[in-house]
């Protein structure tokens, strides 16, 4: 992915600064359908972005992209993330047959993380999941709210300067919901950029600073959260967030 | 009834004795067998977890061969690999022809497909399960292999009993290629053949519950060894 990075107005926000991330008439067909259709989207280098839209709009496959895991036919995603890569969660976490620990040290192995530095790390890990007292428990055995955790700080442990969650409280209780949520903002209060997938309203005005607004493979608006939730631009995401779109 | 009896009875003389001549056929089989499915998992394990991780011109075709390959019958085997060890073979110079050596080359070519196979399937299997997540962690695809070969670990226990099963149960081949000659390449199976043909069964019956005791102990102490499941990869 080439990096390049530009001085680019975002919308909302008063001062100029650089996008952390920029997707440029991305395009990607399957099965003959455009999925994705001339995206374009410009990423602030801070806070919290929220990706809304309905089902099929082309959210998950737009976060791949943006992560490096699907090739688009048409168009680029440019970071300004040098050497530093793009972590992406999904919905459910896959976790190693491995307790708590183990998964996370596999993680850090990977992130090639210099040996001595391993240990500090893991515990630093585990303290921001929360998960201290069960670092030698069966990853598989945690609850669901513990297993999307402990994916998330998996996925902390390349240090990234991007965080791309797919969805990472559609099937928890409002209580794991809020664990989650902490962990997201304390993430983002680190400085880490996070992309935010979800369909919760309530959970996107109490952490989006900024909304993008997918439907039929193209982002249809993009703007500050007040603005969106308060007085969406377009007819799509009025009914959307009226419950009256249709896919 | 009565002389089967007798047959039993001295088969389970001959085991509490400890009899020489069937402790020196027990060594002999456990020797050959277990060498060749080591021999057969250092091949089939890695050419198993590259079929079903690498894409590369020819894979399905080879995969094809490979699961063909698990029902290859053994005097077959038996039959080309003496032509390739007698006088007159293209591997004759190896002088391997009757000796335990000759069955280890034959056992490993029956056993090899059998793990390359159940561990392509039970890679392949996993790679769905884990591959985004780890192509999303930046795992190369080295560090990608290893790690599915690890996670497979119950299912690659499973493919070298598997393999175990079939040297421990074969006869055909190791009897071409190892002549069935007596304290040298006689094995369990091959005498029991034998013997049974001489009509001397407590010889082939003790082995034949030696060989029984041996499987149940293998697989128990694999039971042992394989790692409890503990839930899905992915939480519900």
């Amino acid at each position: 992915m080439p990096n390049r990075s530009r001085v680019i107005p975002f919308p909302g926000v008063e001062a100029e600064l650089p996008p952390i991330l920029r997707v440029e008439g991305l395009g990607l067909s399957r099965g003959g359908r455009r999925v994705l259709d001339e995206v374009e989207l410009s990423l602030p280098p801070y806070g919290i972005t929220v990706l809304m839209g309905p089902n099929g709009a082309g959210k998950s496959l737009l976060l791949r992209c943006m992560a490096g895991l699907v090739e688009p036919d048409r168009g680029a995603v440019f970071t300004a993330l040098g050497a530093a890569p793009a972590a992406l969660v999904f919905q459910s976490p896959v976790l190693l047959n491995r307790s708590v620990a183990g998964n996370l040290r596999h993680a850090l192995r990977l992130a090639r993380i210099p040996r001595r530095a391993r240990a500090e790390r893991l515990d630093d890990l585990l303290m921001l999941a929360g998960l201290g007292d069960q670092a030698t428990a069966p990853a598989r055995t945690l609850s669901g709210g513990e297993q999307q955790r402990l994916a998330i700080v998996r996925a902390l442990a390349a240090a990234p300067k991007l965080l791309l969650l797919d969805e990472p409280t559609s099937s928890l209780d409002p209580a794991a919901t809020a664990e989650i949520e902490r962990l997201i903002a304390r993430t983002a209060d680190d400085g880490v950029k996070v992309v935010l997938v979800t369909h919760d309203r309530a959970q996107a005005e109490r952490m989006a600073e900024d909304v993008a607004f997918l439907h039929g493979g193209q982002v249809r608006e993009h703007g500050a959260a007040r603005s969106f939730f308060g007085q969406p631009a377009s007819a799509e995401a009025r009914a959307y967030l009226e419950g009256r779109l249709f896919v | 009834m009565q002389p089967f009896d007798g047959a039993f009875a001295q088969a389970f003389q001959l085991m509490v004795s400890a009899d020489p001549a069937l402790m020196q056929i027990v060594g002999l089989s456990l020797q050959v067998s277990l060498s060749a499915v080591v021999i057969a998992c250092a091949i089939g394990m890695p050419l198993g977890a590259a079929l079903a991780v690498l894409r590369f011109p020819g894979r399905r075709v080879i995969s094809l061969f490979v699961s063909a390959a698990m029902g290859l019958p053994p005097v077959v085997v038996g039959l080309a690999l003496y032509m390739a060890f007698s006088q007159a073979g293209p591997l004759a110079v190896l002088d391997l022809l009757y000796t335990p050596a000759a069955m280890i080359v034959a056992q490993t070519v029956l056993v090899t497909p059998i793990v390359a196979a159940l561990t392509r399937s039970a890679v392949a299997g996993l790679m769905e399960e884990f591959d985004e997540t780890l192509r999303a962690l930046r795992a190369s695809r080295g560090q990608r292999i290893a790690t599915l070969l690890w996670e497979a670990r119950p299912a690659l226990l499973t493919a070298a009993l598997a393999g175990l099963g079939r040297a421990f149960a074969e006869v055909g081949a190791v009897m071409i290629v190892g002549g069935n000659i007596n304290h040298v390449t006689r094995v369990m199976t091959t005498s029991i053949a034998l013997e049974t043909s001489k009509g001397a069964l407590e010889l082939a019956l003790a082995l034949g519950i030696i060989l029984l005791i041996l499987s149940l102990a293998i697989n128990a102490a694999a039971m042992g060894l394989r790692p409890r499941p503990l839930g899905l990869a992915y939480a519900k």
